[in-house]
C-alpha cells in the first residue's frame, strides 16, 4: 500500500519536474515581453530530436546533448530576431499568435528534416531499476530530479547574482524605467528567449530516454507545461516549479488512485480552475515583489 | 488548322484499337502521409511493386492492370471523396484500399451504393460485421487476435488478466473486443487501466495492475509508442507475469524503441515476421517468403505486416478477375467470395457468403521476442 504511494509519488514528482522546467521556459519569455511563447513544447521536442539524431549519427550522448541544447538554443534566438523582433510594435496578443504559427512551423520542419517515427536515446546511466522503500525508479529519474535542482540553483544564482539577470528582472517590473536607465530591452528579450528554448531543450533531453521522442511530443508537453505555469501563477519562477510539481502529483495520484482514463483531464481541468478561482496561480501573492 | 483533321482520324484510329487494350483499372486509397503512414506507406509500395510485375508478366486476362492511388492522409471525409472520385471520373473495375477502418467505414455506403467490388485493408470486425455485400477484407479481426491471445493463455493456464489500453479507435476497438470474448475462454479481467494518446509514464497504471491480487498475464491493446512505453515501465517495476502485445507492435520499430525490456514480449502477429525461420514444410513459407524477399530488395527496408495485407488484397483481386473471365463487377464480387485456399501472407483465405475476412485464427501465429527478434513462441 505505502509501497504503492511512493511509487506513484516518485512518477509524479519526475514528470512534474519537467512539466517544471517547460513552465519556468513560459515564465521567463512572459516576463520579458508579456508574451505567452507557445512555440515552448517545440523547444522540448527539438532537444530530444536532435539528441536521439546526433547520437544515431555516432556521436557520445553527452555531446549529442549539449549540441541539442545549444541548437535549440540557437532556433530560440533565431525565432526571436526572425518573428518576434520584426513585429515589435504589434500588440500582445497577435505575438502569442506569430508564436502559435512558429509552433506550427517548427513541427512541420522537424518532420521535414527528421522523419515521423518514434526515436529513443538511451538512459545516460543504464536501466538497471533502483529499489526504494518498496517501489522502483530508474536511475533516469535521479538524473531528471538532479538535473531540475541544479538548473533551478542557476537560474536563482542568475537572476539575482548577475547584471544580465537583473536586467531581465528589471524590464519585467517596469519597461520603461528599465529602458531609461540604459537597459537595451532588445537584449534582454533575445536573452530571455535563448534562455528559455534551452530550458525547454533540457527538459527534452532529459524525459527522452524515459517516454522517446517525436516530432510531435511538443505539443502535449507545451501544454502540459503551460497548465503548470498557469497553476504556479504566469511570471512566478518558484510558481513554476511548484505548479510543475503540483501537476505531475496530481496526474499521477488521478491515475493511481481514480481513473488512468482522465489522466490528461487534470491538466486541462487546473487550467480552467486556476484561471476562474486562483487568476493569480499559486504563488500569486508574492508576485508583486518577487518575480522569477 | 491543319492538325485538326489530322488529330480526329489519330484519335479514331485509337478508339478502334483501344477496347482490345484497354486496362483493367484498380483503384486505391491509402494513408500514405499523416497519422497512420507507417500503414499506407507499405501498402502504397506493395501495390506498386506488384502490379508493375503482373504486367511485365503480361497482366490479367490478356490486359494490362492500372492503379490509380490516392493518398487520403488518415481523413475519412478526403477517404469518400476519392473514393467518389475512383468511381465517377476514373470508372475504376475495383478498389483494394483503405489503410484505417474509420477510411474503409465512411466510403462503405458509397461501394455498396455503386456496385463495385472493395477489398479494404484494414484492421476492426465491424468492416465484415454485419456482412456487406461488396465489402472484402484482407487483415485479421482484432476480435481474432484476442481470440489467439487467450488461446495461448489458457494453454499456459492464465484464468486472470489485467488490461491496459491506449485511448486511440485500434486500442479501443481491440479492448472491447477482448471483454467480449474472454469468458469464452475461461478467462477474467480483473483490472482494465488505460493511458492517453502523449503519455510519457504508465508507471501508475502499472502499479495497479502489479497491486491488483491474481493477475497471472497483462495484455496491452494498443500501437505506436505507448506499448513500447509500457513495456519499459513493466521491467522497470519488475512484474513478473508475463506480459503480451497485440498485433499492434508488429514492427522492428517497437523492439528498438523498447530494447531489451521487450525480451519476453508474446504477440500474434503473421508468418511474413518469422518468414526465414518457418520450417520448409510450412505451406506458408513459399509465400511469405516470396513478398519479403521482393519488397525489401526493392525498398532496402524491413518488410511490415501491413504492406502483406495490400499483397493479399490485390493477389484475391487478381485471382478473382482470372476466375470470373471479366471484369463485369458482379461477377468479380461473386468470384472474391467463393475464393477458397488461396495462401497469402496472413493465412489460408477462405471467402463464403457469410465470411468476407475469409481467415482463421490459425493464420495468426504466436510470437515472442527473444534477443532483440520475433521467435516462433511453443
Amino acid at each position: 500500500m505505502s509501497a504503492q504511494l511512493v511509487q506513484f509519488l516518485l512518477t509524479g514528482l519526475t514528470v512534474g519536474a519537467i512539466y517544471a522546467l517547460v513552465a519556468l521556459g513560459f515564465a521567463i519569455i512572459y516576463n520579458a515581453s508579456h508574451v505567452l511563447n507557445f512555440a515552448q513544447g517545440e523547444f522540448v521536442m527539438i532537444g530530444g530530436m536532435a539528441t536521439a539524431a546526433f547520437i544515431e549519427s555516432g556521436l557520445p550522448l553527452p555531446i549529442a546533448a549539449l549540441l541539442a541544447v545549444g541548437g535549440a538554443m540557437f532556433v530560440g534566438l533565431a525565432l526571436e530576431k526572425l518573428a518576434v523582433e520584426p513585429a515589435r510594435g504589434a500588440s500582445v496578443v497577435t505575438l502569442i499568435i506569430i508564436t502559435i504559427g512558429a509552433s506550427i512551423f517548427l513541427r512541420g520542419l522537424a518532420a521535414l528534416v527528421w522523419d515521423k517515427k518514434i526515436h529513443s536515446v538511451p538512459a545516460f546511466s543504464g536501466e538497471a531499476p533502483i529499489q526504494l522503500a518498496g517501489a522502483t525508479l530508474l536511475p533516469q529519474t535521479v538524473w531528471v530530479l538532479g538535473a531540475t535542482v541544479v538548473t533551478v540553483a542557476l537560474l536563482w544564482w542568475f537572476f539575482n547574482r548577475t547584471l544580465t539577470g537583473k536586467a531581465i528582472l528589471a524590464v519585467s517590473h517596469n519597461r520603461l524605467a528599465a529602458q531609461l536607465m540604459g537597459i537595451s530591452v532588445r537584449r534582454v528579450l533575445l536573452v530571455s528567449f535563448g534562455l528559455s528554448a534551452a530550458l525547454g531543450a533540457l527538459a527534452g533531453v532529459l524525459i527522452a530516454p524515459i517516454s522517446f521522442t517525436s516530432w510531435d511530443v511538443g505539443v502535449m508537453l507545451g501544454l502540459k507545461g503551460f497548465a503548470a505555469a498557469i497553476l504556479g501563477g504566469m511570471g512566478s519562477g518558484p510558481g513554476a516549479i511548484v505548479g510543475g510539481l503540483a501537476l505531475g502529483l496530481i496526474e499521477s495520484l488521478g491515475a493511481g488512485y481514480l481513473s488512468s482514463a482522465y489522466k490528461d483531464v487534470f491538466a486541462f481541468v487546473i487550467i480552467l480552475v486556476s484561471l476562474i478561482f486562483l487568476p493569480d496561480g499559486l504563488a500569486g501573492r508574492r508576485r508583486a515583489t518577487e518575480r522569477v | 488548322m491543319l492538325f485538326r483533321p489530322l488529330f480526329a482520324a489519330a484519335a479514331l484510329l485509337l478508339a478502334t484499337v483501344a477496347p482490345a487494350q484497354e486496362p483493367i483499372r484498380i483503384g486505391s486509397f491509402l494513408s500514405v502521409t499523416g497519422p497512420a503512414a507507417f500503414l499506407g506507406d507499405p501498402e502504397q509500395k506493395t501495390l506498386e511493386l506488384y502490379v508493375e510485375k503482373i504486367n511485365a508478366a503480361g497482366g490479367v486476362l490478356g490486359r494490362k492492370l492500372q492503379l490509380i492511388v490516392y493518398d487520403s492522409a488518415g481523413d475519412a471525409e478526403k477517404a469518400r471523396a476519392f473514393v467518389k472520385r475512383l468511381i465517377e471520373q476514373d470508372k475504376v473495375d475495383l478498389i483494394v484500399g483503405g489503410s484505417t477502418t474509420g477510411e474503409t467505414m465512411a466510403v462503405a455506403p458509397l461501394v455498396e451504393q455503386a456496385q463495385i467490388p472493395f477489398i479494404s485493408l484494414a484492421g476492426a470486425v465491424v468492416i465484415v460485421e454485419p456482412v456487406k455485400k461488396w465489402v472484402f477484407k484482407t487483415p485479421h479481426s482484432d476480435r481474432q487476435a484476442c481470440q489467439r491471445i487467450f488461446v495461448d493463455m489458457k494453454a499456459r493456464g492464465t484464468t486472470k488478466i489485467a488490461l491496459i489500453s491506449g485511448a486511440g479507435g485500434f486500442d479501443k476497438s481491440m479492448r472491447a473486443q477482448c471483454m467480449q470474448v474472454a469468458k469464452n475462454y475461461g478467462i477474467e479481467i480483473v483490472a482494465d487501466e488505460s493511458y492517453g494518446a502523449g503519455d510519457t509514464d504508465m508507471t501508475a497504471q502499472l502499479s495497479k495492475i502489479k497491486n491488483t491480487l491474481g493477475v497471472q498475464a497483462v495484455l496491452n491493446c494498443g500501437f505506436g509508442q505507448g506499448p513500447a512505453i509500457v513495456t519499459k515501465n513493466y521491467r522497470q517495476l519488475s512484474i513478473g507475469a508475463p506480459l503480451y502485445q497485440s498485433h499492434g507492435v508488429a514492427s522492428k520499430g517497437y523492439i528498438q524503441l523498447a530494447g531489451g525490456a521487450a525480451d519476453g514480449v508474446r504477440l500474434p502477429a503473421a508468418a511474413l515476421l518469422v518468414a526465414e525461420t518457418l520450417p520448409d514444410s510450412d505451406p506458408q513459407k513459399k509465400v511469405v517468403l516470396g513478398y519479403k524477399r521482393d519488397y525489401e530488395s526493392r525498398f532496402k527496408s524491413d518488410v511490415s505486416t501491413f504492406g502483406g495485407h495490400a499483397y493479399d488484397g490485390l493477389m484475391i483481386a487478381v485471382e478473382a478477375l482470372k476466375k470470373s473471365g471479366s471484369t463485369d463487377k458482379a461477377k468479380v464480387r461473386d468470384a472474391i467470395e467463393s475464393v477458397r485456399g488461396f495462401m497469402g501472407t496472413a493465412g489460408v483465405f477462405n471467402y463464403s457468403p457469410a465470411d468476407h475476412v475469409g481467415l482463421d485464427v490459425s493464420g495468426f501465429r504466436m510470437l515472442e521476442i527473444r534477443k532483440g527478434d520475433w521467435t516462433l513462441a511453443n
